[in-house]
């Protein structure tokens, strides 16, 4: 039953998979994004109090749900990296971060953008946008832990308990900035007390989120597949990966 | 030699008391900047007393925050550098207890200084006594807390040449918890409320830093030591 799981975990097996899947996982991404703004922009009824700008929720949702479900992702693979000593674990661990860490900037910068018309102001000291910005410097952390190490065994098992301690530490965040947001100002914004939402603007959200996780997806197979090849370099097989593509050929 | 848990924790603890002691700048340098960096609030905006003493609880936790964050550099450093650590890897016992008694003393010598000068400092903020008491209370209890978090990061850094900026990048985030809570708890006692809420929060954070920082930081040594 674990067989294809040791094949997979196998690099030049990985590789190889990886290359059949990124169609299948970036075509459904674009799809499904454009039919998402479609409904977003054109289907969706204006909100009656915020007008067209509540539209943004079409990129910061999808971004903002991504930004946490990426770390959990990273935090996951780099344990069973961690325990198992899988290195494609690891490598899938190390190829979340950036990911992540944009949709993280992404959901900030959308938030803002949103906070303008909204709020009147960029920023403020709203628990969701505070986490979210601690968030961000979450992924910083551990990316420049990455990087200071030489030995990649080393950075890859280093990085792994820093995202453990983190993934355990993200609830705790969460709550406390809550707690201290809900203590220092009056109660912003939120969707609990919303009215619920209509179908016509749901359904474009979900499409949305849906074609997000997939272009996540494919975007990380690929980073993963340039990861696996760099950390091979040296082995026979990714010596005639690179032997047969046309990047060496222009090289030489 | 045959030595209990216990034994073995007061034995490291008494080691590197002994160590410390005879490096007084180890001791001095975090309480100094400390207070250094207490004492450019004032300098840079207003001496105002009202002004102060609205700052004084965020000033105050900062700062604290800071000196630890400096002194957790060198917290396994020089036992990675001179081979002790690696003797104490081979010990047949719990790495995680020997790096809770290293914390422990590191905590004793860097941390609890900070936490008694505070109060002097918060006089100078003109902060209330009764505001003063639940400051002191609350560094007492999350300053063990910041140490520990931070012996992970310091383990996970120990075998790397530069790293002050980076354990405080990859750390700080994980700490804000405790500044929530600490500075917030004192800023209740100063507006005249009850603080009790955020200081049995800041107790539970130890109780879990105390569970799982010293086997997160003993994995991480193990690393470093490779």
């Amino acid at each position: 039953m674990w067989t294809w799981f040791y094949r997979l975990a196998s690099p030049p097996h990985f590789y190889r998979v990886a290359a059949s899947l990124v169609p299948w996982l970036l075509w459904p991404a674009l799809l499904l994004i454009v039919l998402g703004i479609w409904g977003g922009l054109v289907v969706a009824p204006a909100d009656y109090q915020q007008g067209d700008g509540y539209r943004i929720i079409y990129v910061h949702v999808p971004s903002a749900y991504l930004s946490m479900m990426i770390y959990v992702t990273m935090a996951l693979a780099a344990g069973i990296g961690l325990i198992w000593r899988i290195k494609l674990a690891h490598a899938v661990a190390a190829s979340c971060a950036p990911i992540g860490a944009s949709f993280t900037a992404a959901a900030l910068i959308t938030g803002m953008l949103w906070g303008k018309p909204m709020w009147g102001t960029y920023w403020q000291w709203e628990p969701r946008l505070t986490s979210e910005l601690i968030l961000l410097f979450l992924y910083f952390g551990y990316m420049s832990l990455r990087s200071a190490f030489n030995d990649l065994n080393q950075s890859d098992r280093a990085s792994a308990v820093l995202a453990l301690a983190g993934v355990v530490n993200v609830p705790i965040i969460h709550f406390s900035v809550l707690w201290w947001a809900g203590l220092h100002q009056g109660p912003s914004i939120s969707k609990l007390d919303a009215p619920s939402i209509v179908f016509n603007m749901l359904w474009p959200l979900l499409t949305m989120i849906l074609g997000f996780t997939f272009f996540f997806l494919g975007v990380l197979a690929m980073r993963v597949r340039g990861e696996v090849l760099e950390r091979e370099f040296h082995s026979r097989w990714a010596q005639d990966v690179l032997r047969s593509t046309s990047i060496m050929e222009a090289d030489r | 030699m045959n030595l209990g848990l216990g034994s073995l924790f007061l034995i490291v603890l008494q080691r590197d008391l002994m160590i410390a002691m005879r490096r007084w700048s180890d001791i001095c340098n975090p309480v100094v900047f400390f207070v250094l960096v207490v004492a450019l609030f004032p300098l840079a905006l207003n001496p105002r007393a009202e002004f102060l003493r609205a700052l004084a609880p965020g000033v105050l936790w900062i700062a604290a925050l800071l000196a630890a964050l400096l002194s957790l550099n060198q917290l396994f450093r020089a036992d990675i550098e001179d081979g002790t650590m690696e003797q104490l890897l081979t010990l047949p016992y719990p790495l995680g207890l020997v790096i809770l008694a290293k914390t422990l003393a590191h905590w004793l010598v860097t941390g609890l200084p900070v936490v008694a000068v505070a109060p002097m400092l918060a006089i100078t903020y003109h902060l209330p006594a009764d505001a003063i008491s639940t400051l002191l209370l609350s560094l007492l209890i999350g300053t063990p807390t910041i140490s520990l978090l931070g012996s992970i990061g310091a383990a996970l850094t120990a075998g790397l040449r530069q790293s002050g900026v980076l354990l405080a990048l990859m750390v700080g985030p994980l700490m804000l918890p405790v500044l929530m809570l600490g500075a917030r708890a004192t800023d209740i006692a100063l507006s005249g409320d009850d603080p009790t809420g955020p200081l049995y929060l800041l107790g539970a954070l130890l109780a879990l830093a105390l569970s799982l920082a010293p086997p997160a930081a003993a994995m991480a040594i193990r690393i470093s030591a490779d």
